[in-house]
């Protein structure tokens, strides 16, 4: 069954597409990840022209995350000023990261950049989650149980001025932190069409010493709020969101996550994390693999 | 007396002198692209008016070529730099045409001299792509053929030697297939009768190809609408997601 999608200008199968979306929702919900980091690649290797794929993929987070972030905050999971502070921070990034996605794009070096960006970034940090999560597993086999970290105070955030208090997560800290964290992640939801959970989830924690329980909604609070900047953003300047790919990424999303919730419940989390960690590298592979074999097409056609 | 004799031998003069005319119809003048389009196939028939209704023996040569909407392109070329394949050299063309078909009744090298083909655009070599820029004669060569050759596997170039079939020497027809990918605009058929690597008739039809309702609604509203388009964009994804969780609660 096929349909053809008005913006990026080529019929696609429905089925592979929401198949896509479900295997991407399968993972989110087990993980608790937007999965932009999947959706992006995937929608690239199907033939999706990238800039169309990064843009469609941040307005399915959008829509992706809204049912979380409801349930977090009506859990009291929210922490809006903070959330506010990087909302802030991720619009100027998101703004920037358009810019530069517009500039890379009229030098032709868009594609070659995404891919560079994804491996640096989904390396990185699939490097650092699989090592922790094998030392879990190790200290788990050893009969101890993993020492719990210590809520971070990175010296180099204590030392920013102008220190404001957060009563919700107990924070006395420069709001200079969270907006350099949200202008960082908005210049990446910009430029790969991810939400940035899995880098705002660990520096919540690790950098500024939040709360476990605060992390994860004040993130999706956040990334719905960035993703619809970008695709504002993305459908003003280069008129790249293709809406009917959107939606059925989002059908495809919502049932896999449902799948994905229960299987999450049947695993040890340190299973779980060893798991996304052995994804997220093998999308960094993958996308490495890309850029150093020989394209079977050397040539690209640009309009304009 | 006088004026009728004079339009007798304008008559007279007419017919004697009648040049052959081609008679074209396409099976299709519009090509709506709704959201099941997987392409589509226009035929394109017609016949040949003989001067005087002489037929001759011999089978005509007959060239259909189907042309879409010209536009400005970069082309560019990877190579490896530091172990990884990035763009790096690139060449413009002014005018290169988004989709471009042409059906023949015989091998084109037959049927035309390469003057021939270059002046009336006979065959995908034959293009005139306006190439612009500095770039040395043959580089520019180096990056037509990329750009011809990356068209030609997309099917949106196309030669079809020999399939413009031909009966009585007089009717003629030939199937032009339309990929999916085509862009959107104005087209145009044209159809060169050739006699001895000349071509003696032509005539031109034109095609639209144009998005239809919901896929053409979306699109003129991404482009002439586009923060109204990146609003609703939004407002339907946070609806949908919302309405999602709903129901997957209630499950």
């Amino acid at each position: 069954m096929n349909i053809y999608l008005p913006i990026a200008e080529m019929s696609v199968n429905v089925l592979v597409i929401i198949g896509l979306g479900a295997l991407v929702g399968f993972l989110s919900g087990m993980f608790g990840i937007g999965g932009g980091f999947l959706t992006t690649p995937l929608l690239i290797f199907y033939g999706i022209p990238p800039a169309i794929a990064v843009a469609s993929a941040a307005t399915q987070i959008t829509g992706s995350s809204v049912s979380g972030a409801l349930a977090y905050w009506k859990r009291g999971g929210v922490d809006v000023r903070i959330g506010a502070v990087l909302i802030v921070g991720g619009i100027v990034g998101a703004g920037l990261g358009s810019m530069l996605f517009k500039l890379l794009q009229s030098l032709g070096q868009i594609d070659v950049s995404i891919n560079i960006i994804y491996v640096v970034f989904l390396g990185t940090i699939g490097g650092l989650m699989l090592r922790e999560a094998l030392a879990a597993l190790a200290a788990q086999k050893a009969g101890h149980v993993a020492p719990t970290r210590m809520r971070a105070r990175n010296p180099l955030v204590t030392a920013l001025p102008f220190k404001m208090r957060y009563s919700d997560s107990g924070l006395f800290i420069s709001p200079l932190a969270p907006l350099l964290l949200g202008v960082a992640t908005g210049i990446l939801t910009a430029i790969m069409g991810i939400g940035g959970g899995f880098i705002i989830v660990p520096a919540l924690i690790y950098v500024l010493g939040m709360p476990a329980k605060m992390v994860v909604g004040t993130s999706l609070f956040q990334i719905i709020f960035v993703t619809a900047v970008t695709t504002l953003l993305h459908s003003v300047q280069s008129q790249t969101v293709d809406i009917v790919l959107a939606i059925l990424l989002l059908a495809g999303g919502v049932i896999g996550a449902q799948f994905g919730v229960q299987a999450a419940q049947k695993l040890p989390p340190e299973r779980l994390r060893l798991f996304l960690a052995l994804i997220v590298l093998a999308v960094a592979l993958r996308v490495a693999y890309g850029l150093t074999v020989a394209p079977s097409e050397l040539f690209t056609i640009y309009a304009g | 007396m006088s004026r009728l004799l004079a339009l007798f031998a304008i008559w007279l003069a007419c017919t004697a002198a009648a040049p052959v005319k081609l008679i074209t119809d396409i099976s299709q003048s519009r090509i709506d692209i709704i959201y099941t389009f997987k392409g589509a196939e226009l035929l394109v028939f017609g016949a040949i008016q003989y001067a005087n209704g002489q037929v001759p023996d011999e089978p005509p040569g007959l060239a259909v070529v189907m042309r879409g909407p010209a536009e400005p392109v970069t082309v560019r070329k990877k190579a490896r730099v530091a172990g990884i394949w990035v763009n790096t050299r690139s060449a413009r063309f002014e005018s290169a045409p988004g989709f471009y078909a042409v059906a023949t009744s015989k091998p084109i090298a037959k049927l035309v001299d390469q003057r021939t083909a270059t002046i009336w655009e006979i065959g995908v070599d034959s293009l005139q792509l306006s190439p612009t820029g500095n770039a040395t004669p043959a580089e520019t060569e180096e990056f037509e053929h990329g750009l011809i050759d990356l068209r030609r596997r997309n099917g949106l170039f196309a030669e079809h030697e020999g399939a413009v079939g031909i009966s009585q020497n007089i009717l003629y027809r030939a199937r032009i297939a339309i990929p999916s990918s085509v862009p959107v605009g104005s087209y145009t058929a044209q159809i060169f009768l050739i006699k001895n690597g000349e071509v003696i008739a032509q005539s031109t039809s034109p095609v639209e190809i144009d998005k239809s309702g919901f896929e053409r609604w979306v699109f003129v509203a991404a482009h002439n609408h586009s923060l109204a388009y990146g609003l609703a964009a939004v407002a339907a994804a946070l609806l949908a997601g919302w309405g999602a969780g709903l129901i997957v609660r209630r499950n």
